[in-house]
């Protein structure tokens, strides 16, 4: 699965895909092609040279693990630790010393898994979400695999054109769309009359800022994967009778399918985070409530009411959750993607 | 290949740290030796979102050269509390902060402010009982200074009045009908909005109608969020909302600023520093605008509350509180500062002798020559009331209900109840002592 990428890498990077540029994936590399049989001496001697190195693995390792360690893992053992932890108040609350901090054992995960609008927000979410990823993947497959024909006239225009939105942030993104959609400001207004910010719509709008943003990325990857694909298959169909509707079903699509798989793990977690779009929406409208989304209702949980004790405890079940979905995810798809290699 | 982004962004990180560290240290370093609070100077950082407060600052500096105020612009609203708070619980808060009363009893309840009744404790005559009382919380400390207020009263399209037949509603009643005959005049036009993300606004209009959401009995809170009064000013509003003769659109939002530039809204009942907002978001009014005191609820009465208004408070850890106590009487009491408060900060000051002064109306509402004694009457006529030490979950409850009651027109004495769940239930799960 790395194969394609790096060669289509490769063939980005040298403009051209002329015929010795992209490297067939099951090439074996030059460092393993030396002999099949005497690839066990050369063990010992790396062993050597690690021995000889000395420190110098860990040296070349430290930066790394010293920034896991204070970026990444410090802070999860310490959103774990302050879930266990509450406020007690004794009395007005007023005055030095009436707030304490307890433990709290499990009782906020007990609540954040027993909260009804926790499980709301991941109804709305997994609404909005089969929404985003069928249109933007849809489109992003269908994008790339018209770029990749044969026929496509401006091609580099279009593909930067369809890449833009991308570059735009969320956030401004939102803004954008969202002084779109108001009645009374919008110029769409005269072409639709429906209220684009309404409780029926909502989602949809949402959905449409998160396509017109997503699209280009996920083309991207998916074209570049294209371009990894040897000439000669295509060369072959092409022999073989086969007009571009049939390779782009045929071959294109089926040698797609690990991009494609890629790119949806990522749409998955994308979209389970979602928490710019409906924030910057919800001034404009009084369609998103404050827990709209689950990642919303850490937020307010953590800076607007102030107990970053249930918020630390709802953000494990939010991780634990999106683990639970994107591994299941590549579970169920495993053996498509990867089942040749 | 892949890696290397990667590192350089980690690199980046790193450096950014070390960046932020090292501009962090001096700034501390000469804290620690400060704690004497005498000599040496000092540096005071504050956070404030009012505009035009680094010029007062410089003025306070450039007499000042022992203890010199740095300020930090903030965005306003409930997003500068949670800062505060975030940045409090953190140990890093600024010395200084600008602290809407209805946030300064979280601020206390949270540790984050201190009490300066010994060094302010002298400037109690300057502000009157009701202003006091927000910044004391009624215990006998003291947790800032009051700034500036919000009294509400009734700004209204004058123009519009005339080309629809109405005059200035003086109770609720009148206005409901002048709404009624307004947007039967022209269904595009509203006489007013009601706002679903204000819950600041709604707590005005609660206060005018003698509602009391808090309260401290001996060493227990009493909640009301849900009391008589509050119920009967949010169905009033649905009531309205509900027959379509008030629209539902949020204020200060491009929508409203719309409809307001557009004439297409002829009334906000807002506090005093409406000038300001309506100068900046509707500039086709000038001029066109009057206020008029808040209609009331029985003929004859005079009642008010307030929207907004804010303290300045000292951070419980900052190092330097006798110097900060030090600026902040300067800034809410000395004629000079009140004057710059006035000039540069646009507010409407706390302190008594300030209001007082001020004459010239703002340049928007030119024609109107009383603006200054109408927001005089205003102050005085507005009744607050204690706020509770969980104000950010009370008034999230509110944009969460009212959003929804005014999108479906269903019951805003039903959302109302809500609030007061919402605040109850927050403060037993934390151990407050609540009154039965």
């Amino acid at each position: 699965m790395t194969e394609p990428l790096t060669g289509a890498a490769r063939a980005a990077g040298s403009g051209a895909d002329t015929a010795p540029g992209p490297v067939p994936g099951p090439v074996p590399g030059p460092a393993t092609g030396s002999p099949a049989r005497p690839g066990r001496p050369p063990r010992p001697g790396r062993g050597d040279a690690a021995r000889r190195g000395g420190a110098a693995p860990y040296l070349f390792l430290l930066p790394a693990v010293l920034l896991f360690t204070l970026f990444f893992a410090v802070p999860i053992c310490y959103t774990a630790y302050l879930a266990t932890r509450r406020i007690k108040v004794s009395g007005l609350g007023l005055g030095r010393g009436s707030r304490r901090e307890v433990s709290a054992g499990l009782d906020n995960f007990a609540t954040a898994l027993a909260d009804g609008e926790l499980w709301a927000g991941w109804l709305r979410v997994l609404g909005y979400g089969a929404l985003v990823l069928a249109a933007m993947l849809g489109l992003a497959v269908l994008f790339a695999l018209l770029l990749d024909s044969a026929t496509v006239r401006l091609a580099r225009f279009s593909r930067i054109a369809i890449y833009l939105p991308y570059a735009v942030p969320g956030v401004a993104a939102t803004l954008m769309w969202g002084f779109l959609y108001l009645p009374s400001l919008s110029p769409l207004r005269g072409l639709l009359d429906a209220d684009l910010l309404g409780p029926g719509t909502v989602t949809f709008s949402m959905a449409n800022i998160a396509v017109w943003g997503g699209v280009g990325f996920n083309m991207l990857v998916l074209y570049t994967a294209l371009r990894a694909v040897p000439g000669e298959l295509y060369e072959a169909a092409r022999l073989d009778g086969g007009g571009e509707v049939r390779i782009a079903l045929r071959i294109k699509l089926p040698l797609l399918m690990p991009a494609i798989i890629l790119t949806t793990v990522f749409s998955i977690i994308a979209t389970i985070q979602v928490f710019a779009e409906p924030t910057a929406l919800r001034p404009l409208t009084n369609t998103i409530g404050s827990t709209w989304s689950p990642l919303m209702k850490v937020y307010r949980d953590a800076f607007v009411t102030g107990d970053l004790y249930s918020a630390a405890a709802t953000s494990i079940v939010i991780a634990a959750i999106s683990l639970v979905l994107s591994f299941g995810f590549l579970r169920v798809v495993r053996d498509r993607a990867f089942g040749e290699g | 290949m892949r890696a290397r982004p990667l590192a350089a962004a980690a690199a980046a990180i790193v450096a950014a740290g070390i960046a932020t560290g090292c501009s962090s240290e001096p700034a501390a370093a000469p804290r620690p030796a400060e704690t004497s609070a005498a000599a040496g100077p000092v540096t005071l950082t504050y956070w404030t979102w009012a505009p035009g407060m680094d010029k007062i600052a410089k003025v306070w500096n450039a007499a000042h050269p022992d203890i010199t105020v740095k300020v930090s612009k903030q965005a306003g609203g409930d997003d500068a509390s949670a800062k505060f708070l975030t940045a409090a619980k953190a140990g890093n808060p600024p010395d200084l902060v600008q602290a809407e009363y209805q946030h300064l009893p979280s601020f206390v309840a949270a540790e984050a402010v201190a009490d300066i009744k010994a060094e302010v404790g002298a400037s109690r005559a300057e502000f009157s009982e009701g202003l006091w009382k927000m910044v004391t919380l009624g215990t006998d400390a003291v947790y800032g200074l009051p700034q500036d207020s919000g009294p509400m009263m009734l700004f209204y399209r004058k123009d519009l009045f005339d080309k629809y037949g109405i005059a200035p509603p003086k109770t609720w009643d009148e206005y409901a009908e002048a709404a009624r005959k307004v947007h039967k005049a022209d269904p595009k036009v509203y006489l007013g909005t009601f706002s679903s993300k204000d819950p600041g606004s709604f707590a005005g209009l609660a206060q005018q109608a003698g509602a009391q959401w808090w309260s401290i009995d001996g060493q227990s809170w009493k909640v009301a969020v849900a009391d008589e009064p509050t119920k009967k000013v949010a169905d009033y509003w649905g009531g309205l909302v509900k027959e379509g003769v008030i629209d539902g659109i949020p204020y200060f939002t491009p929508e409203w600023n719309k409809a307001l530039n557009d004439g297409r809204l002829l009334t906000w009942p807002c506090a005093v520093w409406a000038p300001g907002v309506l100068s900046a978001n509707a500039p086709k009014g000038k001029d066109r605008w009057a206020v008029a005191p808040l209609p009331q609820w029985t003929a004859g009465e005079g009642h008010s509350g307030f929207w907004g208004g804010s303290s300045v408070a000292v951070s419980a850890k900052s190092p330097n509180k006798a110097a900060a106590a030090r600026f902040i009487t300067w800034l809410n009491t000395d004629p000079e500062a009140l004057r710059l408060l006035v000039e540069e900060a646009a507010i409407y000051p706390a302190a008594g002798k300030a209001q007082a002064a001020m004459t010239k109306a703002p340049d928007y509402f030119a024609g109107q020559a009383d603006f200054w004694q109408q927001a005089a009457t205003a102050a005085t006529a507005a009744r607050g009331f204690t706020f509770g030490p969980n104000v950010g979950v009370t008034y999230n409850a509110f944009k969460d209900a009212f959003d929804q009651a005014v999108a479906k027109k269903t019951s805003f004495s039903a959302a109302v109840q809500a609030m007061q769940d919402a605040t109850v239930a927050d403060m037993r799960k934390s151990g407050f002592q609540l009154a039965p």
